[in-house]
């Protein structure tokens, strides 16, 4: 066992520096003889699959396998398509408690210009934690304001936010105005939080309204410059204007029944009918499902918080994501963290044994995300033509017991390897010397 | 509508008053995860009057005990969280770097929603600790989770008397940074535990000469009466502590203050201590089991402060294989609820086998109370604190049906209603009906610091 032990650390000795000195394996890839979880096309048993450059090129059971390619044998394993966190910060916040570090919360409510893209750090530490559990691609947002900046959507391998963003303009995110009390510190009076909200949402309101006069105007100058007067440019605007088309969808954070409602209210007025709403948080979406399912709006949510309300089932929580699904609400499943978005798949599991089911909860950190974001043609399932981002298992990646074993990300066979495991590999028999 | 609804809160509360007495059931051909000596199928257990009183097969119920068929079922002891602050009143006396003389032990909120929500998750004891402002912070107080026994009712007598350490950013944060007072530094923080230390010597030393002056004098009844005196309940715990009456859980991060607080408890004989949340305890792992000093963490928390940046999740393993005994606790009322899921993630990062990691849940933190004797497995005598589960503890899709503490049943999955309050808050709208802590303090609640808060808040202005 000493022996085992002696050889382990040594071998393990090569990369277990500060820094990620691995390389990853890219060209082509066949990976064989696995039970293929693809999700859009059902489960095939002793299957392959293809992966030549940053695409999947080949999914099926009776394939042959083309000279020049690398095979990786998972008899008995199972292999998923890479996990998405819908609702992260991933890479915006190194140490939360140190302010200097923390990226996420622009001053002010009206920043529809900035963008999570900019300061995504492709070098925090928290990145290789997480991708090597199975979580390929994620989005990470701005958190501070009524309108807090966009979300981009990021796979986690790559030296650069260019290399590694899918869509830097993944979404707008709007912190829904509470007309509820904040809390028992809280002693505005019925009357000033109504007032406070009102003003609030007149306020997102009309930088919306603004927003489409802007695009309206520039759009005609655009369509036919001559002649006119050209108008200046501004910023924030400028940055809204995918938004009111409905091209880069609207994450709004709301989580109370109360909120819920009016925040359905906006979502359904007419004026506002050109918007792509997503719903994110939603932690009391269980007591108005019917009504979210109605208005058509997708939900991101997690299992594992508290009971909003003392007198709540001690369960609310883990059923939220499977009362939505059922009442025909499009769910996906998040972390809401930082460093520990690799729970994104306990979440799921929990959500999944708590009425959501497995093979919906499978759907909810993949292929619904993907969709909802508009990247669907690009991941969220083991299809041919789309990026290769899968993993290997040897069991279900929503149990704990489970290991996940290789993990490709846009093609690359990533080492897997992070601060985690390395610290690990050092310490495990720390006092081993070579002889 | 009202009335009706207070009627039967009362009921409830009656009903539950009455339950804090001990119960008899007989619990047949579950699957039996013992921990301390494997996992047994089809296997009956019986307790009587709050105790495990047999464990076999075939075993019939004696008159008037209920008979529960748990086929298929797995059986767990119940959960313990050697690292809670579940239900306090308060959590951190914070205005001075040593308060050894402040208790949890009235501190303690027996209708506390949040005790249920744990009891759901098939924890039955938890330590309820005083905060980590302090160097030297308050003393704990071990309880059961008898949810509606009372205050009285969920200590559990004959636990061993503990109290909370605290080591690095916290307490240099709340007393140095904050109130421009030692320490400042974790050079510091040393100090101010060798200095109070220094003095409970002293004072033990001096106290005892002064009574023993004293009674003579009184006896004899003439002569110069000896100076006093005078009692210090500081001191004097601290001097229980160095006679090791008094089990140390120490909240600390980094390796070197681990070290130091080795090397301190090696100079004043202090054994028998747990470094609580410990992240970097895997570097000192070597030593750690050379002292026989236990650790108390996270499954997987990392990051949200410096002090844990450089910490793995391969933490538990880590210390596992080097022979330290080592639990999973929560520090939090969510983890809480799911600590059987906490500790799964042991063999996730670094395949901690099954029996270990469900060790670290059970027995191993009844070692850091010294409660081992009375819980933590299932064996002949030990207390009636079980977890009926649907599949086994350790996997995601397995949930608590049943959990009874004395053999009696605090939980039951098909009984269980929406609101299990006890007591409600008039204050509160019933819209609202919210435990605002938690939205005030938003993710990731340091809970340890609970009560410091303010004290830090101005700490930022400065």
């Amino acid at each position: 066992m000493k022996t085992i032990l002696f050889v382990l650390v040594t071998l393990s000795l090569n990369f277990a520096q500060a820094q990620i000195t691995e390389k990853p394996e890219f060209g082509k890839i066949a990976i064989t003889g696995g039970t293929v979880y693809t999700i859009t096309n059902g489960t095939l048993e002793n299957a392959t699959v293809l992966i030549e450059g940053e695409k999947i090129t080949a999914v099926g059971r009776n394939i042959q396998i083309p000279e020049g390619y690398t095979v990786i044998d998972a008899s008995g394993k199972e292999v998923y398509p890479g996990f998405m966190d819908s609702g992260s910060q991933l890479g915006l916040v190194e140490v939360n408690a140190v302010a200097v570090t923390v990226d996420s919360r622009e001053v002010g409510d009206y920043n529809p210009n900035v963008l999570a893209f900019t300061a995504f750090n492709p070098h925090s530490a928290a990145i290789p934690v997480t991708r090597v559990t199975g979580i390929t691609h994620v989005v990470t947002a701005p958190s501070n304001g009524l309108i807090a900046g966009q979300a981009s959507i990021m796979d986690l391998w790559g030296y650069s936010p260019d290399s590694m963003a899918i869509d830097a303009t993944g979404a707008m995110v709007v912190e829904w105005p509470s007309s509820m009390r904040r809390g028992f510190f809280d002693n505005r009076s019925d009357k000033e939080i109504k007032e406070a909200f009102e003003e609030e949402l007149k306020t997102l309101n009309d930088k919306l309204d603004k927003a489409r006069f802007y695009d309206a105007m520039m759009s005609e100058f655009e369509s036919n410059p001559n002649g006119k007067t050209q108008p200046d440019k501004d910023i924030r605007l400028e940055a809204m204007r995918a938004t009111v088309r409905g091209e880069t969808p609207v994450l709004v954070d709301v989580s109370r029944e109360k909120d819920i409602l009016k925040a359905l209210e906006w979502a359904t007025d007419e004026k506002n009918a050109e918007l792509n709403v997503i719903f994110i948080n939603v932690q009391e979406g269980w007591r108005v499902a019917d009504e979210i399912a109605e208005a058509g709006i997708p939900c991101l949510v997690k299992s594992l918080y508290l009971p909003v309300r003392d007198y709540d089932h001690v369960h609310r929580p883990y059923e939220n994501a499977g009362a939505l699904h059922k009442a025909g609400v499009k769910v996906a499943i998040i972390s809401d963290e930082i460093e520990n978005v690799r729970n994104l798949s306990f979440e799921a599991g929990y959500a999944a044994a708590y009425g959501l089911g497995r093979e919906e909860a499978l759907k909810a950190v993949t292929i619904n995300p993907a969709e909802i974001f508009g990247i669907a043609d690009l991941v969220g399932s083991i299809e041919v033509g789309k990026q290769a981002n899968l993993f290997i298992a040897d069991g279900d990646p929503f149990e704990p017991v489970t290991q996940i074993e290789q993990v490709f990300i846009k093609g690359y066979k990533i080492p897997m390897v992070s601060r985690h495991s390395q610290l690990y590999d050092e310490f495990l028999d720390r006092d081993a010397v070579n002889e | 509508m009202k009335k009706l609804l207070t009627l039967l809160l009362l009921l409830l509360l009656v009903g539950y008053t009455q339950a804090q007495e001990t119960g008899s059931v007989l619990i047949k051909n579950g699957t039996l995860v013992t921990i301390t000596n494997g996992e047994l199928e089809n296997t009956d257990i019986l307790i009587r009057d709050g105790k495990i009183a047999r464990i076999g097969e075939n075993l019939s119920a004696p008159r008037g005990v209920m008979t529960i068929d748990a086929t298929g079922k797995f059986i767990s002891p119940g959960i313990i969280d050697a690292h809670s602050h579940l239900n306090t009143v308060s959590t951190n006396e914070s205005r001075n770097p040593v308060t050894s003389e402040v208790t949890m032990e009235e501190s303690v909120n027996p209708t506390d929603i949040s005790i249920y929500r744990a009891i759901a998750g098939g924890t039955t004891s938890i330590h309820l600790m005083h905060g980590s402002a302090n160097v030297i912070g308050g003393q704990g107080e071990t309880l059961k989770l008898r949810y509606g026994a009372g205050q009285e009712g969920m200590r559990m007598d004959g636990a061993p008397r503990t109290i909370k350490f605290a080591l690095g950013e916290n307490p240099t944060r709340v007393h140095g940074q904050g109130s421009g007072i030692h320490p400042r530094t974790r050079m510091a923080v040393e100090q101010v535990i060798r200095e109070h230390f220094d003095a409970a010597i002293d004072y033990k030393r001096n106290r005892e000469e002064y009574l023993t002056a004293k009674a003579n004098f009184d006896r004899r009844g003439r002569g110069t009466p000896p100076v006093p005196v005078a009692k210090n309940l500081r001191l004097e715990v601290l001097s229980d502590i160095i006679d090791g009456e008094i089990l140390v859980h120490c909240h600390s991060y980094r390796a070197d203050e681990i070290l130091m607080l080795m090397r301190v408890f090696n100079d004043y004989g202090v054994k028998n201590y747990t470094f609580q949340h410990a992240n970097e305890a895997f570097k000192v792992a070597p030593e750690l089991a050379k002292n026989g000093a236990h650790t108390s963490i996270f499954a997987d928390w990392w990051a949200y402060k410096f002090e844990v940046y450089y910490s793995t999740a391969y933490n538990a393993t880590i210390l596992n294989e080097n022979g330290v005994t080592n639990s999973i606790n929560s520090d939090s009322d969510e983890l809480i609820r799911h600590l059987n899921h906490e500790t799964g993630k042991t063999i996730r990062y670094g395949q901690t086998s099954v029996e270990d990691a469900l060790k670290m849940i059970t027995i191993n933190p009844a070692i850091q109370l010294g409660i081992e004797d009375r819980v933590g497995s299932l064996e002949e005598g030990k207390d009636g604190d079980l977890v009926i589960w649907s599949g086994h503890p350790i996997s995601i899709y397995s949930k608590v049906e049943q959990t009874y503490i004395d053999g009696m049943k605090y939980f039951d999955l098909e009984e269980d209603q929406a609101d299990m309050r006890i007591s409600v808050n008039p204050n509160e709208s019933f819209e609202d009906g919210a435990a605002f802590g938690e939205i005030i303090s938003g993710r990731k609640a340091d809970a340890c610091m609970e009560g410091a808060f303010n004290l830090l808040e101005e700490t930022t202005q400065r």
